[in-house]
Parts: C-alpha cells; structure tokens; sequence
C-alpha cells in the first residue's frame, strides 16, 4: 500500500509532468487562461490519460510483448490515443450532452498531446503492474490539473498586475511557470 | 526470429491494430450517429451572429440550437436581431413570437470629471475591474461610474464611446440592448431600459443625502420631492436613499413634474420637453 502512495505522490508533485518533466507544455500555456477552463482541461487529461493508459498496458504485455514488437511501441501508443479520443467523443456526445458541452472541446486538444502519450510510455518502460500502472495514470493526470489549475489562477490574478509593457501576456507566464517549477523543485526532496 | 520475420509481424500487427480501431470507431459512429436537424443550421443563418450572449446561450449557434430542439425557448430571445429575426425565426420553427420591446443601455451616473469628487489619484491599470479593487474606485462616491471604459471595450457592436468627462456615451441607434456592458459593469451603473421610457435616474448612489451631495453634484440626494409630486402613483420611488423609476408607469406620463422638482437633476427627461430645459446627462 505504501509502495503505491508513494507512486501516487511521485506522479503528482514530485515527477509532475508538466512543472518538472516539462511535457504538456502546449496545453499548459493554451488553457491557462480561464479557471473555469483550466479545471475541465485538468479533468478531462487525467480521465483521458487513465483510461488510455491502462488500454496501452493491456495492448503491450499481451500483443507487443508476447509477438517480441516492443520497439513498437511509441507507434502503436500514437494510434491507439487518437483512436480512443475519437471513439471517446463520439460516445460522450450521444451519453452526455452536458459532458459533451463541457469537455467536447478539450478532448480533441488532448487527442495528439504529448503528456498523454508519455505516461503510457513511461508506465511500461518502467515494467509497472497493472494496479501500478493505474495509480501512475491517475497521479500524473491529477498532477497537471493541479499545475493546470494554479496557473490559471495565478494568470487570472495577472490580468490586474502593473506588468511591465514588454512583458504582458505569454512572456510574464513563462515567467511565473517558472517559479512555480523551482516551487515544484522544492518537493525533490519529500521522498 | 530473424529480422524479415520481426518486420512482418510488425506490419501484420500494426495492420491489425489500425483495422481493428478502425471497425471499433466506425461501428461507434454508425451506433451512436448523432443526426443533426437541418434546421439548426438555418436558424443560426438567420441570426445576427453578434455573439453577444443576450439570449442567455453561449452563443448563437448554441440558441439556434435550442429553439429549433427545445419547445419551451421562444424564438424571439435574440436581443440584437429584434423584431425581424424574432419573425424569421418564429416562421422556421413554427413557434409564436411575441413582441418585445426593443430596450438600450443607459448609464445611471452622471459623475463625470469635475463633478464627482475623487477620494484619491488612482495610477494602476487602465480598467474599471482594477480600479475597484483599491478601495472601491478613486471616486469619493462609491456607486458611480468609474469611467475606465470597460463597457466600451465590451460591446459587440461600437454603440458606447467614452465621453470627455469620463462617462460612457450610449449611441441609442447602434445599440442593440444585448446588456453585455451591463452584466461587465463592476458597479452596475448601466441598466437597460426600454425605448419607450419617458424619465430615467442617472444616478446609482445610495448614500445619504448630505454625503452624496457632498460627493457628486450630480447626485439624487433621495429628497423625496419626485416621490411626493408624482401625478401617477407609484411610478417614481425612493428606495435606499434613491429614486428609482418604473418605465410601465411613467410610460403614459406626460407631466414628468419629477423631472422639473428634482433639485439636483439626477432625474432627466429622455423625450423633448417644452417645460424645461432637457438635462440628459
């Protein structure tokens, strides 16, 4: 149990994908505008990371490992994702019209991200179980909504700074996403 | 395994996985097909494409959405289009549209530069919302117009500019009564009022006679006088030390005798007058 929690707690702040692994950058910046925006963002990656991890799990140890197509891998990941995006939406939009409003146009952005790419990725690189492999997808999903969400807030709070003309907009974020990595830096040392 | 057989099993593999995805996404789509009506399309062609969001809808694709598939949503919730899109859109939906009375922004603050006493100089960011934030504005009144402009920046269709005494000007013929100002104001100054209405307060202080005056000469002090010489009951109130006016009444009211008792001229006549000199602030 503890082994797990720790796996949890890795994925979330210490290896966070996004403020120390620096992946899912493009969302990161994209998103992070609206509050409001950033937590369906936050929340439609870690279902969508989750769910497809534990697909990818399944598709390599028992089609690519037992067949000797590990080096397949990244590839197979990339068809797999975009497909079950698709299939994702296309099931929401008939099950949940209000889901479908709230999260539609997110799960397109996600379809072709690199956060959720690499979690599969890392998931089986790291020989992790199945149960692993859970906790690791939903630790790194709930992760980049946490990052996600702070700098949203800490954005929205930007719109009323005294920023300096040079630096409005995108380049005072790349500042603060900055701070909050040396911020993330801090929990190194937790474990 | 030599490395033609890895190479066929690789493609064999990948072959099967992009055919299976394939059928799952295909089948997925022919099963939960969502058809979408024709009409909606057209409805959305119809409307003013402002995207102003007075409809209460995210948009105008989304209401064009909703009144051609909800029975309850009444096709003439489309502000900017008025009475003609209400009619093209009553006409394809087979709904009955109701007339409504076109309405307009209108500023309740006439406490402009020179009139409205500052309580400090306020240096930070150019925008209304900002300039709350520190001690509920640089105004001494802390209900009026802060005059930063927010309102201009957000309406959808060039009908406000920004005075020179520091208060937003509504062009009654661009605007469409949308209300987007209205919902962006921080000190909800702008109120819509319909086309029709005769008198209107221009002021939202709900201080104290003696300190409202003392803020803003232009202030309604909430003397009362209006109240009290009002030839149709009930049109003019005093509420919280302000007057407020009810358009349904006032509307067969030609006397507007609140008007010319007001002391401060913080109510004003919209429609021309031979009585009075016209004050509309």
């Amino acid at each position: 149990m503890g082994a797990y929690f720790t796996l949890f707690i890795g994925a979330v702040l210490i290896n966070n994908f996004v403020l120390t692994k620096f992946l899912g950058l493009c969302i990161f910046f994209g998103v992070s505008k609206n509050l409001n925006a950033s937590i369906g963002m936050g929340f439609a990656v870690t279902s969508v990371i989750t769910l497809s991890t534990i697909l990818a799990w399944l598709l390599y140890n028992f089609i690519l490992v037992p067949f000797g197509l590990t080096f397949l891998r990244t590839i197979t990941f990339v068809v797999l994702i975009a497909s079950f995006v698709q299939l994702l939406e296309i099931v929401i939009k008939k099950m949940s019209p209000t889901l479908y409003n709230m999260w539609g146009i997110y799960l397109m952005l996600i379809a072709t991200n690199c956060i959720v790419l690499s979690v599969p990725v890392l998931s089986v690189t790291n020989n992790y179980n199945f149960i692993q492999n859970i906790v690791f997808a939903v630790g790194s999903g709930l992760g980049f909504a946490l990052a996600l969400i702070l700098m949203a807030s800490a954005r929205e709070k930007l719109d009323y700074a005294d920023v300096p003309e040079a630096l409005k907009g995108t380049p005072v974020a790349f500042i603060v996403a900055g701070m909050l990595s040396l911020a993330f830096l801090g929990f190194s040392g937790m474990l | 395994m030599d490395y033609t057989q890895i190479a066929i099993m690789a493609v064999v593999i990948m072959t099967g996985v992009g055919v299976v995805f394939g059928f799952v996404l295909a089948l997925a789509d022919k099963k939960f097909a969502m058809e979408e009506n024709p009409l909606i399309g057209e409805v959305e062609e119809a409307l003013p494409k402002g995207q102003c969001g007075a409809c209460g809808f995210a948009g105008c694709a989304k209401y064009a959405e909703a009144v051609v598939l909800d029975p309850e949503v009444p096709p003439n919730l489309c502000v900017p289009g008025k009475a003609e899109v209400a009619a093209v859109v009553a006409n394809l939906t087979g709904k009955v549209a109701e007339a409504t009375e076109p309405k307009y922004a209108h500023i309740r603050c006439r406490g402009g530069v020179g009139i409205a006493k500052l309580a400090f100089n306020y240096k930070g960011v150019h925008d209304c919302a900002a300039a709350k934030l520190v001690q509920q504005g640089p105004k001494e009144c802390k209900y009026g117009c802060l005059g930063f402009g927010n309102c201009v920046k957000a309406c959808p269709f060039g009908a406000m500019s920004m005075g020179e005494n520091g208060i937003p000007v509504v062009n009654k013929s661009l605007c469409t009564g949308c209300g987007k100002c209205a919902s962006i104001c921080p000190q909800h100054v702008i109120e819509l009022i319909p086309i029709s209405a005769k008198v209107t307060v221009s002021c939202s202080s709900k201080e104290m006679g003696a300190a409202a005056r003392k803020a803003c000469t232009a202030a309604c002090i909430g003397c009362g006088l209006c109240m009290k010489n009002c030839t149709h009951k009930g049109g003019v109130k005093v509420v919280d030390h302000l007057a407020i006016v009810d358009p349904s009444i006032c509307r067969i009211c030609d006397d507007l005798t609140c008007v010319d008792k007001c002391p401060t001229n913080a109510i004003a006549a919209l429609v021309a007058r031979t009585k009075k000199e016209e004050n509309v602030g």
